[in-house]
């Protein structure tokens, strides 16, 4: 078994353990046990990667290739570069988080981990494919657990959200259904094979024609995951309605699925497409980024105003996508890395405060830091991630992303980076808003005085996300040049 | 002629034995319970038989003729049909075979499987519509079976009815050819066809007949009624291994005889295939009763198929085939774990279902299974057949009609979840109590789901599928 092929393979063996297991105990000692090895591996990785890197100089190292459907040349294969890398560390990091916040699922507890594990098997599945097939396949598992996970075990219309979550996301992925197969029928190189390998699609340059037309499709496809203005109505209600781990995982993972697809997708393998419609979609990006960040400031609902700024965060990875250049790709997938451990931080803390409280109405709340210290600094500490002060990961992302969009010198390129820059000024209106009303002032109910601080398992939970956002504010470069180095392959075929 | 010739008529002369068979043990068994098993046991051998390599060729100067795919085909169809007489034997023993009909209605079955199998092997027209006849008649005793249901006899009028005028319409279609071309036989009438106006109205009234086996729109009003009022084995029989051979019968025509008027019959798939998905599907959405509700959806399915058929290629027909069998597999298991509940408790809608993952767990992951299998959603194979069908589709570059179909694999999706959500994320007031599966009932659900999981992921079927079905376009 190779080494990325076991990210696959040991969540279906913890999903197999689980199915016999009996009473929570014991499901969540299997649960973590899995997942903690699963981090272990993560960590294994970026070890294994850079010394694969240093002799070897493929665009993917790691691979391996099984055939699957030799009639339509589908194959099982898989491959790792830099950003794939980092992306799985981050949802390693996530997961296991999600696990020791779940500490204490009380309601089917066994359903529960195993629709996580699920979830999380298929996104390191779709991290880890380089066959177009079998990403799509790993994606489609990736996003159906999230029914029943917000559906049995998520709070308020959770029936309507769960509902309206998924059959968002799985439309749209029949959409990429539609631009895959596109793809695939204009992939034929010199030797007229049709394949699906996004390596060999890359050495073809697929006819223009064929590219304008698909590339909005996938585009879309993948946007919508990726909280895409106007797609991203499903988020905010499934956010506010899943449970604390399972708006950590979607979050902070799942919709990276959305940028990441785009760029390796969309973008790589359909660049005049990309040309072609790029200012369009710079323009819905934009929108997204200020809405999304204008949206949070109305709200009083913790897990909206979190929702909200996930729109605003990830408008700006598909902003700084866009961009075309090497600065603003590095700092998109920064921010993708950067807001996966931040919003899943804030969430595992939203769900703290939640069970403690029952409400996660700011208006109902005040003085949070005198009764529940540890998580209200831990909170303040996230908000200023999130708004991007210097010395955390938020910060290295922005800058670069801005950095790379000033690089444009035409008018509207300049107006876009001017509009996406003033949207921090709102985001730290409503992060500041918050810390104002919610962790300062007075304690507006008297029952919140006997409150008790984060316990161990939480903690645990906090500190796994809270080193990788300091790590990266503080050390960024090693981050930065493993996802530099594999930018390479998308200068050479797009710019 | 020979004997050995016959041989050839392997699988019909096999079942024809198990009919006669159970004929005799009927007189001179005197429990009717052991009738049941027998029954049962000899259709299995049957399907054994069936699994033997046999070889290809042609009887009755082309009449019947026999190749790898249809005999293939009719295996799959024999592992369906034990896979619905497993699921239909407690309620055989339960009612039937007290009321003391229990052996006829295995006569009656088999003998619409032997129909089928002579509308499979078809090599001519005269064939194809003693096999037509053959599936349809005695299928309308089945569906009117429960007598002492009023719907049930309601269903079998309204089947009887429209099966009638839809194989009337059918052999007025063939006249039409057999006047345009003089002959019957389908090697003939291939290469003697033009597209002359009567010809094409001959095959326009043909294909209405095909059609309304498969409940293409707009000759679907018979299924949900049928559906509802039949007996749950009946219906299920109907909507997947009934529809299986009518698929499987359409797409051999179509590319065979009827190649010179692809033109005008890519076309028709093309509308049908629109409205179809449609109907289906929005009709699917507001229905509360699990029968009607799975007679829509598998209208909305037959939608689905015709994407493959519109490529008129090899991969069209491996596409169909394929998706067939997974068709077969997911919609029995649907119908089983229906079948199961309503016959322990009598309930059939999908309130009832309220809460069910929580006192039968196992019957509901068997009924989640088949809905995401209907639905297409990985790793169960379902996905993948809707995934190749609409890579033939794509294959001849009909990415708009590829587009409506994903549309409608959304709204598909909505309605299947209902299913989901009543059964995992509500908590009924009145929930189904948990009760104990016999194991024959138990037997066909974990074939069916088997059958989900294996067609789908072990992709050596689909090449076999490949390797057979490429005889066509040689």
């Amino acid at each position: 078994m190779d080494i990325l092929s076991l990210f696959v393979t040991v969540p279906i063996f913890t999903l197999i353990a689980l199915l016999f297991a009996k009473g929570l105990k014991q499901v969540r000692i299997i649960s973590l046990i899995g997942m903690g090895i699963q981090f272990v591996m993560a960590i294994n990785l970026v070890f294994a990667y850079f010394k694969e890197r240093a002799i070897n100089s493929d665009i993917m190292v790691f691979t391996q290739d099984y055939t699957w459907f030799k009639n339509f040349n589908i194959h099982y294969t898989v491959g790792a570069d830099g950003i794939t890398v980092a992306m799985i560390v981050l949802t390693a990091i996530v997961v296991l988080a999600g696990v020791f916040i779940s500490w204490k699922t009380e309601d089917l507890p066994k359903e529960f981990f195993i629709s996580l594990i699920v979830l999380a098997a298929g996104v390191y599945g779709f991290f880890i494919s380089i066959d177009l097939f079998t990403m799509f396949v790993f994606y489609e598992i990736a996003v159906i657990p999230m029914f029943l996970l917000i559906g049995i075990w998520g709070t308020g219309p959770k029936e309507y959200s769960a509902m309206k979550l998924t059959l968002m996301l799985m439309g749209a992925s029949a959409l990429l259904l539609v631009g895959i197969l596109g793809i695939y029928f204009n992939s034929a190189g010199a030797d007229g094979v049709l394949t699906y390998n996004i390596l060999d699609i890359a050495k073809v340059t697929i006819d223009s024609d064929a590219q304008k037309l698909f590339f909005p499709i996938v585009f879309i496809g993948f946007g919508v995951l990726g909280a895409m203005f106007p797609f991203h109505t499903w988020s905010p209600d499934g956010h506010a309605s899943a449970p604390t781990a399972v708006s950590m995982l979607h979050a902070g993972v799942l919709m990276k699925l959305g940028g990441y697809g785009i760029f390796r997708v969309a973008m790589y393998l359909l660049p005049e497409g990309a040309a072609e419609w790029g200012n369009f979609f710079i323009v819905l990006a934009v929108i997204g980024v200020i809405y999304g960040a204008l949206a949070a400031v109305r709200q009083t609902d913790l897990k909206y105003i979190n929702a909200y700024s996930s729109v605003s965060h990830l408008g700006m990875v598909l902003f700084a996508l866009l961009m075309m250049n090497k600065t603003a790709w590095n700092g998109a997938i920064m921010q993708s890395l950067s807001h996966g451990f931040m919003t899943a931080l804030f969430f595992a803390l939203i769900g703290m405060i939640y069970g403690r409280t029952h409400t996660r109405d700011i208006t109902k709340l005040g003085g949070l830091l005198k009764v529940i210290p540890f998580i209200s600094v831990i909170y303040v500490i996230a908000g200023l991630a999130s708004l991007g002060l210097p010395g955390f990961s938020g910060f290295v992302a922005e800058m670069q992303i801005f950095q790379g969009a000033f690089q444009h010198p035409d008018t509207f390129h300049r107006i876009a980076s001017i509009i996406t820059v003033s949207a921090i000024v709102v985001t730290a209106v409503y992060i500041l808003r918050v810390v104002g009303i919610m962790l300062m002032g007075t304690i507006k109910n008297e029952e919140h005085l006997s409150l008790k601080d984060a316990t161990w398992y939480e903690k645990t939970g906090i500190f796994l996300l809270l080193i990788p956002i300091i790590g990266m504010g503080m050390a960024p470069l090693w981050l930065s040049d493993m996802i530099t180095e594999s930018l390479a392959p998308f200068i050479h075929r797009m710019l | 002629m020979t004997i050995e010739n016959f041989l050839l008529m392997r699988n019909e002369i096999s079942l024809l034995a198990v009919i006669l068979l159970i004929l005799i043990g009927e007189i001179f068994v005197s429990n009717k319970k052991t009738v049941i098993n027998i029954a049962i046991i000899l259709f299995i051998v049957h399907t054994i038989i069936g699994f033997l390599p046999l070889e290809i060729g042609k009887l009755f100067g082309g009449s019947f003729r026999t190749n790898e795919l249809v005999h293939f085909f009719k295996s799959v169809l024999n592992v369906g049909v034990i896979i619905v007489l497993l699921q239909a034997n407690d309620w055989i023993k339960e009612k039937l075979s007290i009321e003391n009909k229990s052996s006829e209605f295995y006569i009656l079955l088999f003998a619409t499987l032997l129909g089928m199998y002579y509308m499979i092997s078809a090599g001519d027209f005269l064939m194809l519509f003693i096999g037509i006849e053959l599936a349809t008649i005695p299928t309308a005793a089945l569906v009117a079976y429960e007598t002492s249901k009023k719907k049930s006899a309601e269903a079998g009028i309204k089947f009887i009815l429209s099966a009638a005028l839809a194989t009337g319409v059918s052999l007025f279609g063939i006249s039409m050819l057999y006047a345009s071309t003089g002959s019957i036989y389908f090697t003939e009438v291939s290469t003697l066809l033009t597209n002359t106006p009567l010809a094409v109205l001959g095959f326009v009234f043909f294909f209405a007949g095909i059609a309304f086996k498969v409940s293409l729109v707009p000759f679907h009003f018979w299924t949900a009624d049928t559906y509802e009022g039949a007996p749950i084995s009946v219906a299920s029989y109907l909507s997947v291994i009934s529809k299986a051979s009518a698929v499987f019968v359409m797409v051999m025509v179509l590319f065979t005889v009827f190649q010179s008027l692809s033109a005008i019959w890519v076309n028709m798939i093309y509308g049908i295939a629109i409205a179809t998905m449609f109907i289906g599907n929005l009709f699917a959405l507001r229905q509360q009763n699990m029968k009607r509700f799975l007679a829509y959806s598998s209208i909305a399915q037959a939608g689905f198929i015709l994407l493959g058929m519109i490529a008129n290629t090899d991969l069209g027909i491996t596409t169909v085939v394929y998706f067939a069998a997974i068709y077969i597999f997911s919609n029995l298991a649907a119908f089983g774990v229906v079948q199961s509940i309503s016959h322990k408790t009598g309930k059939e809608n999908i309130d009832d279902y309220n809460g069910l993952y929580r006192t039968n767990p196992k019957m509901s992951l068997v009924m989640l299974m088949a809905l995401f299998s209907l639905a297409g959603i990985p790793p169960v194979a379902g996905f993948f057949g809707k995934f190749f069908l609409f890579t033939a589709a794509a294959s001849k570059g009909y990415y708009l009609l590829v587009f409506i179909a994903v549309i409608n694999v959304t709204i598909s999706l909505y309605y299947y979840l209902l299913v989901v959500q009543a059964m995992f994320l509500r908590k009924g007031e009145n929930p189904i109590p948990f009760y104990k599966n016999s194991i024959a009932a138990k037997a066909g659900l974990v074939i069916a789901v088997l059958g989900i999981f294996v067609i789908g992921l072990y992709s050596p079927i689909y090449e076999y599928i490949a390797d057979i079905s490429n005889f066509v376009f040689k």
